[in-house]
């Protein structure tokens, strides 16, 4: 094979005609940076709500209290008020594979520090809470399970909390007041942001489970129970112990609560992102395919036009094969050149995307590599029928062309 | 020793349907190394198929051609071509240089379809030589539409000697010059021919072919003529002439 010649010849003819090449080239470069910006914007998306997702906690069971009827009045979901302590001990001691267990109790309050007052979300965890939540501190220390059994006034509070409190005082060691009761700040959390439903979840302030129940919301059931499970794969098995434990408890009948996991949240919220993805990809796809009938177009004119070249070439001693590879080099040249620029094209505008708008944009290298693939792969398939056809001209009819 | 161009009773009918045109009814011609042969006849006559023949381009329907010493009948396409690239050189009457492309490119391009391999510096280097050979080393870099016809046509000049051919093949070369760049390129043959040059040139203007040695008259397919020219024209001569013309009707014009 006569490559690098035919390579040379091929990189001469585009040169020679740079605006066409361009021209031509332009049906890829859109359609690859359609699917490059469409794909950044979907991951970016995608990756968003899993974080949201994520911030809920790692492999996280909630227990819900279930409906009450009450003299032929169904209360809904929430209203029954059967969840107890003993329920989240339970738990705790008997199913397998639970990492951790914290009953929950929430209340709002106003909270008072500092000469300032604030309305908030007064929780009541075990001090496995935390690592449930995958959250962390900035500073000081979780409470602990001496706290609890002591039903200690302790106290750590999230970042809305610090902002609206203690403006510009380190919050540890200061005393809040939650129902006219001192509670001493232990410890500040880390900031997690907005949840998946759109409440600010460092609006808050961590009391120990018992001192909620005894001191603060003063009842003896609980808002919930959240229950870690050892690796993903176990949510389910752990979910259905769970359901069949306190089934157990209450003697049949019709339960009271109910069992949920993350991961049918997380289900649901990949699955509309997903949608979305597969179908800005298919735009895309079919985007590139109208970009490749395109370079298909222009070389098949190009054909036609420099059937006077190609004579030339013929006469003075081009094999078919030869002619037949430069038109397909051109071709990919044309496709991959498209798809290079295109992949620049695309990450820029995913990046003006994120900055004029705001939206998260995640580049996909995977994106990035498949759409120059594709783009060379267009330029064969489209470039194969043309540089076919010259291929086959007669180097005397060629010649005579006007 | 060996003749470079053998043609024994070669025939050519193109069948156009129903239709058979004998286009060339049987040429036997042997041309030696070193010979000047212009072909002439009118049109229709089978020249430009006989030079399609001679050029490797076509295959007679019956008889041989050898182009020194070897068969070209039992050859496929693409052998055909290696032989073109290596033997022959054409030159046209359109001079069907690539456009927008320097005149050292169109030199480099057999060289680019040569079987030898060679560095894009030797491509180079020899094509500077053939370009040197016609007198235009300093227009290398030039594009065809900045150089006038007749340059253009030593471009394909050397474009055609660049890979060292046995023959050189000139279907009208100078059909789209005025006389004088015509005399300047037949000069420009002359030279290659005294050098060693095997020129086969068509022509249908008896004073070009008078600058030949040899002259063939196709008619009807079949050679009617062929002769040795007796009063052959020098260029160079022709060239002083034409100066001394042009100088007379100079002195006319401003007197």
């Amino acid at each position: 094979m006569r490559l690098t010649a035919t390579t040379v010849i091929a990189l001469r003819a585009l040169r020679r005609n740079k605006l066409r090449s361009v021209l031509t080239a332009l049906g890829i470069i859109i359609g690859v940076a359609a699917v490059i910006a469409m794909v950044s914007i979907g991951n970016g998306a995608k990756s968003l709500v899993e974080g949201q997702i994520a911030s809920l906690g790692r492999n996280v069971i909630s227990v819900f209290p279930g409906s009450a009827t009450t003299g032929g009045m169904r209360g809904g979901w929430g209203s029954s008020s059967t969840l107890t302590l003993e329920d989240a001990q339970a738990i705790e001691r008997e199913v397998v594979g639970a990492v951790a267990v914290s009953g929950e109790v929430r209340d709002r309050q106003q909270v008072l520090a500092n000469g300032l007052n604030w309305n908030t979300s007064v929780l009541g965890e075990s001090p496995g809470y935390l690592g449930i939540r995958d959250w962390e501190l900035a500073a000081g220390a979780m409470f602990t399970l001496a706290d609890e059994r002591s039903t200690a006034k302790v106290a750590v509070i999230g970042q809305t909390v610090v902002s609206n409190l203690f403006p510009d005082v380190d919050p540890i060691g200061q005393t809040i007041r939650i129902r006219n009761l001192p509670f001493k700040v232990v410890g500040v959390l880390k900031p997690k942001g907005f949840n998946f439903f759109g409440s600010d979840q460092d609006d808050v302030v961590i009391v120990p489970l018992t001192s909620a129940m005894r001191r603060v919301s003063r009842r003896q059931n609980l808002s919930g129970i959240l229950i870690q499970a050892q690796t993903p794969e176990s949510i389910s098995r752990i979910q259905q112990d769970i359901t069949d434990l306190l089934q157990q408890r209450r003697g049949g009948g019709e339960p009271d609560f109910t069992v949920r996991n993350q991961m049918e949240l997380a289900d649901a919220a990949t699955a509309t992102s997903r949608t979305m993805t597969a179908l800005l990809g298919a735009i895309a796809g079919i985007s590139l395919i109208v970009g490749g009938i395109g370079i298909m177009n222009i070389m098949l004119v190009s054909v036609t036009e420099r059937t006077r070249e190609i004579g030339i070439r013929l006469a003075i001693g081009a094999h078919d094969r030869d002619v037949r590879m430069q038109f397909l080099i051109e071709a990919m040249v044309l496709s991959i050149l498209g798809g290079v620029l295109g992949v620049a094209l695309g990450i820029g505008s995913s990046e003006i995307v994120s900055s004029q708008l705001g939206w998260p944009v995640l580049v996909s290298t995977t994106a990035v590599v498949v759409a120059v693939v594709v783009s060379a792969v267009i330029g064969i398939v489209f470039g194969f029928y043309p540089a076919h056809k010259a291929s086959l001209l007669d180097p005397i009819d060629a010649l005579r062309f006007e | 020793m060996t003749p470079v161009v053998q043609l024994e009773n070669v025939t050519k009918t193109y069948s156009n349907g129903e239709v058979e045109v004998h286009a060339v009814r049987g040429i036997s011609l042997t041309v030696q190394h070193g010979e000047f042969v212009a072909i002439m006849g009118s049109s229709g006559s089978g020249k430009s198929t006989l030079m399609n023949v001679l050029g490797c381009l076509d295959r007679p329907t019956s008889g041989r051609y050898l182009l020194d010493g070897v068969d070209t009948s039992g050859l496929d396409r693409n052998e055909r071509a290696d032989l073109r690239n290596r033997k022959l050189g054409f030159v046209f009457q359109g001079f069907n240089l690539l456009s927008r492309t320097t005149a050292l490119e169109n030199v480099e391009l057999p060289m680019l379809y040569s079987v030898e391999r060679l560095s894009s510096a030797e491509r180079r280097r020899r094509a500077l030589r053939a370009l040197e050979i016609v007198g235009l080393s300093d227009r290398a870099e030039h594009l065809p539409n900045q150089l006038s016809g007749g340059q253009q046509q030593r471009v394909a000049i050397a474009r055609a000697l660049v890979n060292q051919p046995q023959v050189l093949l000139a279907d009208e070369p100078t059909g789209n010059l005025d006389s004088r760049t015509s005399v300047e390129v037949m000069g420009v043959f002359q030279r290659l021919n005294n050098e060693g040059i095997t020129i086969m040139m068509v022509t249908h203007e008896l004073d070009i072919a008078r600058f030949c040695r040899r002259n063939l008259i196709v008619r009807d397919g079949r050679i009617a003529r062929d002769e040795a020219v007796p009063d052959r024209l020098v260029a160079e001569v022709e060239m002083q002439r034409l100066r001394e013309a042009e100088a007379a009707a100079k002195l006319i014009a401003s007197a």
